[in-house]
């Protein structure tokens, strides 16, 4: 019986319970709840005791001083995060961050940055993934101690895996002396950046504003340099609250080194084998992480005439470039810009010579963390240059320019004639694969793309969602020749990222005027839809068309892969992995967040006129959202 | 699980892309009658049930699998295929029988084909850009 008792008061205590309730419980034991009642057969509700209630909801007792602090600490954050030049901070609120958040808002002007309300931390997080990945620098998340960094935690995984600076900065009760009984303590840590330490670059928790001040400016600048990664800054509740002291407390100034370059003899050497290849090809990874980055990689292309894999990751080279694709046959030489791994088992190792030569430019030569295994496999290299490939290719291409020959000019614009005829084939192979299923419902991905096309194509366009899980069609059939116009996927193969980072990244877009276009997942959608609401609240313009193909598709075949190859029939695939019965209604789900939605749409007649219908109001700056019931892949 | 995704997506890309050489060209007329042989609407409850539209999609057209339509492959050969195949998950006669299998070669034979690229005003749009 005693432990029944116990155990209701726990459940109490701890579901039902407000933070509150909680600190009244314990500092207050004669008004807990009564220890030898008889339970009921269902937990009763709880009802909040007098004391309960005074502790939530009168006002702290005095101290006998002035409780007024009108020069906060955590004012002098917001300069320090104004000097850093944030546009905005990302944030789901959270009680240890309530200084910061308050002189955002009001001592801050709520402007540079603006408070973005989100309704998950992970949604906060990856919409600051996908906004850097426009913009080219980090947005702030602000996350609840524990908590809230926990939620993060997966984004931040995310962010960390495709090299994108995300700067965040955590709240923490640090002082136990004088941290109050309650939920306080669950949102407190000894060593609070630990839970993320293995995928942040860099993290701190300083123990003073000049400390914060200098945290600050040196957590910019690692997560800024390549390669760009997350970095956490934690910061104590008291700290924001305490006034600032007399003294002037100086903001370092920010000064980026210039990136890492390739040493210059082994640029050289890279040259001279590109040079003396006879079917050299580029493999382009993380490489372009600016627009120069495009430029300069085509013009290596054109000096050499190789053919260039630009990857999935970033628009490295337009996709309708002549020497855009793997070209033919085997290549005796691979240069990797930026390319995570390589070799290892499962490497198609038939577009490769057996004696080819292989060049790998990477800054993550030069930065490698030890537990989570994202480093992928020892990269077969003939040559490796630690350094930052799009800082390299300027003295690379000059390199290379010194070291070409007119006879070797020669025979190498016969190669990319040869090539262009390869590309020129792959594009028509594309266009004719579209035509299959074209009037198929549910719609096929290819129309879905093509239709699209047809209606953006003369804006200003990016596309803020990856191609993996949609066969790759925009690259495939859209001319993307832009930096901005292909964020790339998860990192780390995370749900949950994809409708968040579309997000981010249409805000991103929002002040250059461009058209962000999401092709949306069903089921990544599905972990956080709140970010719609978001999405309406701060007026972000972004069309999402949904790709509703009710399921966790990739897991669909796994399952019935795994079926199949232990002869038991793949009849039962569906359990676990689709998302039926009922199905989800996203028109409606968007229009509970006070968004435009509309669909489902499964007839492919019906889906021109509707995504004219939400291009017209994006393009007056409201998102919108159309469902299409679509093929699998 | 998730780490695997992309590596996979790549190949159905590749898959799906290699299967382009076989597609848009006109069935031979025997199949037709051979369609007899099985059963299209029980063909297509087993399509759906054993999650061949996963890969290949609803209309046959394609995706992370090969594309089956137009089909050109005689029932012996995509039951032989079916039992042991290259890429694919094979299905032996413990989970489809040759009646079943032939169920659903019988269904792949009455998904309609798609036009041509040229003939599809927006796609041929596509192809004239440059």
């Amino acid at each position: 019986m005693a432990k029944s008792a116990k155990r209701s008061v726990d459940r109490r205590g701890f579901l039902r319970g407000a933070a509150v309730g909680a600190a009244a419980l314990v500092t207050q034991p004669s008004v807990a709840l009564p220890r030898q009642q008889e339970p009921p057969a269902r937990p009763a509700p709880a009802t909040p005791s007098s004391a309960q209630l005074g502790a939530d909801t009168e006002p702290v007792p005095s101290s006998g001083r002035s409780r007024i602090v009108e020069h906060p600490g955590s004012d002098f954050m917001v300069d320090v995060i104004k000097a850093l030049g944030f546009e905005y901070a990302a944030a789901n609120p959270g009680s240890s961050f309530e200084g910061l958040h308050e002189s955002i808002i009001n001592y801050g002007d709520n402007k540079t940055p603006e408070l973005l309300t989100c309704c998950h931390e992970e949604s906060s997080v990856a919409m600051a993934h996908g906004y850097a990945k426009i913009e080219g620098k980090p947005m702030l998340a602000l996350v609840h101690g524990n908590i809230g960094i926990q939620h993060a935690s997966m984004a931040i995984y995310n962010a960390y895996a495709d090299r994108v600076p995300v700067y965040i900065i955590a709240g923490n009760f640090r002082d136990a002396g004088i941290r109050p009984n309650g939920v306080n303590w669950y949102h407190s840590a000894q060593d609070m950046a630990g839970m993320v330490r293995d995928f942040v670059k860099w993290d701190d928790e300083p123990a003073s504003l000049s400390a914060f001040a200098e945290s600050a400016v040196r957590a910019y600048k690692i997560a800024m340099t390549p390669p760009a990664e997350p970095v956490l800054l934690v910061v104590d509740h008291d700290m924001q609250l305490k006034a600032m002291p007399q003294a002037n407390v100086r903001i370092p100034r920010l000064t980026m080194p210039s990136f890492p370059a390739g040493d210059q003899a082994a640029v050289r050497e890279a040259a001279r084998l590109l040079l003396a290849a006879e079917n050299p090809r580029i493999n382009a990874g993380r490489l372009a992480r600016t627009p120069n980055g495009i430029t300069l990689l085509v013009e290596l292309a054109e000096l050499v005439q190789a053919a260039v894999n630009g990857g999935g990751d970033r628009v490295n080279i337009p996709s309708r470039h002549p020497l855009a694709g793997n070209g033919s046959g085997q290549a005796d030489l691979i240069l990797n810009l930026e390319v995570q791994g390589g070799g290892g088992p499962g490497g198609p190792a038939g577009a490769r010579a057996p004696n080819a030569k292989t060049i790998s430019i990477s800054a993550l030569d030069l930065y490698i963390k030890s537990n989570l295994q994202d480093f992928q496999h020892m990269a077969d290299v003939d040559l490796a240059i630690a350094a930052d490939a799009e800082a390299t290719l300027p003295a690379l291409i000059e390199e290379v320019k010194r070291q070409l020959t007119a006879d070797r000019k020669r025979a190498l614009q016969d190669r990319g004639a040869k090539l262009a005829e390869v590309h020129g084939q792959a594009r028509g192979v594309a266009k004719e694969g579209a035509a299959y299923g074209w009037d198929a419902s549910p719609i096929s991905l290819a129309r879905l793309s093509a239709e699209l096309w047809a209606q953006i194509k003369n804006d200003d366009w990016s596309l803020v969602s990856w191609q993996g899980f949609i066969s790759g069609w925009p690259g495939r059939l859209w001319n993307i020749d832009k930096h901005h116009q292909y964020i790339g996927g998860q990192g780390a193969g995370a749900m949950g990222y994809g409708a968040p980072a579309a997000v981010g990244a249409a805000l991103a877009n929002r002040k250059h005027g461009r058209l962000s276009i999401n092709i949306q997942t069903d089921g990544d959608l599905n972990y956080a839809p709140g970010v719609l609401w978001t999405a309406v609240h701060h007026k972000i313009p972004l069309l999402t068309v949904m790709h509703n193909n009710r399921g966790y598709h990739q897991e669909v075949m796994f399952v019935q892969r795994m079926a199949s190859e232990r002869n038991r029939g793949a009849d039962r695939a569906h359990i676990g992995t689709t998302l039926r019965e009922p199905n989800i209604d996203y028109a409606k789900m968007a229009q509970g967040y006070g968004m435009h939605g509309e669909g489902p749409i499964a007839d492919p007649k019906d889906l021109a006129p509707a995504i004219k219908r939400g291009l017209e109001l994006v393009r007056k700056g409201e998102p919108a959202l159309i469902d299409v019931v679509t093929q699998p892949r | 699980m998730k780490t695997t995704l992309s590596i996979l997506v790549a190949i159905a890309c590749v898959m799906a892309s290699s299967s382009g050489a076989m597609a848009q060209a006109p069935a031979p007329a025997a199949q037709t009658s051979a369609a007899a042989a099985g059963n299209a609407q029980a063909g297509k409850d087993l399509y759906l049930r054993y999650s061949c539209y996963a890969c290949h999609g609803y209309a046959g057209h394609g995706g992370a699998g090969a594309r089956l339509v137009p089909s050109r492959m005689p029932l012996p050969s995509f039951t032989a295929y079916l039992r042991s195949p290259r890429q694919m998950p094979p299905y032996t006669a413990k989970v489809l029988s040759d009646a079943q299998v032939a169920d659903v070669w019988a269904y792949i034979q009455t998904l309609p084909r798609s036009p041509a690229a040229k003939d599809i005003p927006l796609l041929n749009q596509l192809l004239s850009e440059k």
